[in-house]
């Protein structure tokens, strides 16, 4: 059902390897023993789902992503590690006493969610030639979602003074 | 292309992400998980944006990147002041709530 008949091959062939790229850094993620490499594994998955935005069409938000997640989320995800525990190498418990469970419930919403996609848009077709381009994209932000923007610029800023309270040493 | 390439992606990375919050038991890996979770909702966000040919997708992705900035950042403060406070950051070592 998914395969390209039609379609734009060399757009499927870079997705697929971007595809197999993210899902084995993803498990790598969950699965790794060193928190560090777990970290460096995110790095890739972010980069894949950046890659995936431009085949998207949507090259603003893959450069927030990658200036964002990459640039900043890591860097406080790397401070987080070494704050935490100075010991950067193999650690045996990562993992819960009974994290069997979450195995079967992965894969029981994993059917279930791969049922439903399959039923309900079997065979969309994404347009090729549509094109988001920045200007309107920022339009769209601050025409009709300006308030919303405030309102999230308020909770940056709410989470930022609340992280420095938080972690203030007095 | 298909958008149930994009989709069912995204619903595998969802279900890595949910396996990981269960799983793990240090909480800068659970927090690690919950960006998989978020980055594969933006996926799909985007994927429906370019089905519709509607920019709201967009705009709503960037959101979640921002609000997930200011997630990350209140979470690791968080971890870090119960790491001072208790010298560990294993979750189910926080049982103070149990009845």
């Amino acid at each position: 059902m998914l395969a390209a008949t039609d379609l734009d091959v060399a757009q499927n062939v870079a997705f697929g390897i971007i595809a197999v790229i993210m899902v084995v850094s993803a498990i790598n993620v969950v699965r790794s023993r060193n928190v560090v490499h777990a970290a460096l594994s995110l790095v890739a998955l972010m980069a894949g789902a950046a890659a995936q935005y431009l085949l998207l069409a949507a090259e603003f938000v893959a450069v927030t992503q990658v200036l964002v997640y990459i640039g900043a989320v890591m860097i406080l995800f790397l401070f987080g590690v070494m704050l935490t525990r100075a010991r950067v190498g193999r650690e045996t418990d990562l993992n819960n006493k009974n994290w069997a469970i979450g195995i079967p419930v992965a894969l029981l919403m994993l059917g279930a969610m791969v049922y439903v996609l399959l039923q309900g848009f079997g065979d969309d077709r994404l347009q090729p030639t549509s094109q988001v381009s920045t200007a309107e994209l920022s339009d769209s932000i601050f025409k009709p979602f300006l308030l919303p923007f405030w309102a999230l610029s308020f909770v940056l800023l709410a989470a930022v003074i609340g992280a420095i309270v938080l972690a203030r040493k007095d | 292309m298909l958008l149930n390439e994009f989709l069912l992606l995204g619903a595998v990375l969802f279900c890595i992400g949910v396996y990981g919050v269960i799983a793990r038991k240090n909480a800068v890996m659970v927090l690690m998980s919950i960006e998989v979770i978020l980055n594969s909702v933006n996926i799909n966000l985007l994927a429906f944006s370019q089905l519709h040919n509607n920019l709201d997708g967009n705009v709503f992705a960037l959101y979640i990147i921002a609000v997930a900035a200011a997630e990350v950042g209140v979470g690791l403060a968080m971890v870090l002041l119960i790491y001072r406070n208790r010298k560990s950051i294993s979750l189910d070592e926080l049982s103070e709530m149990k009845g």
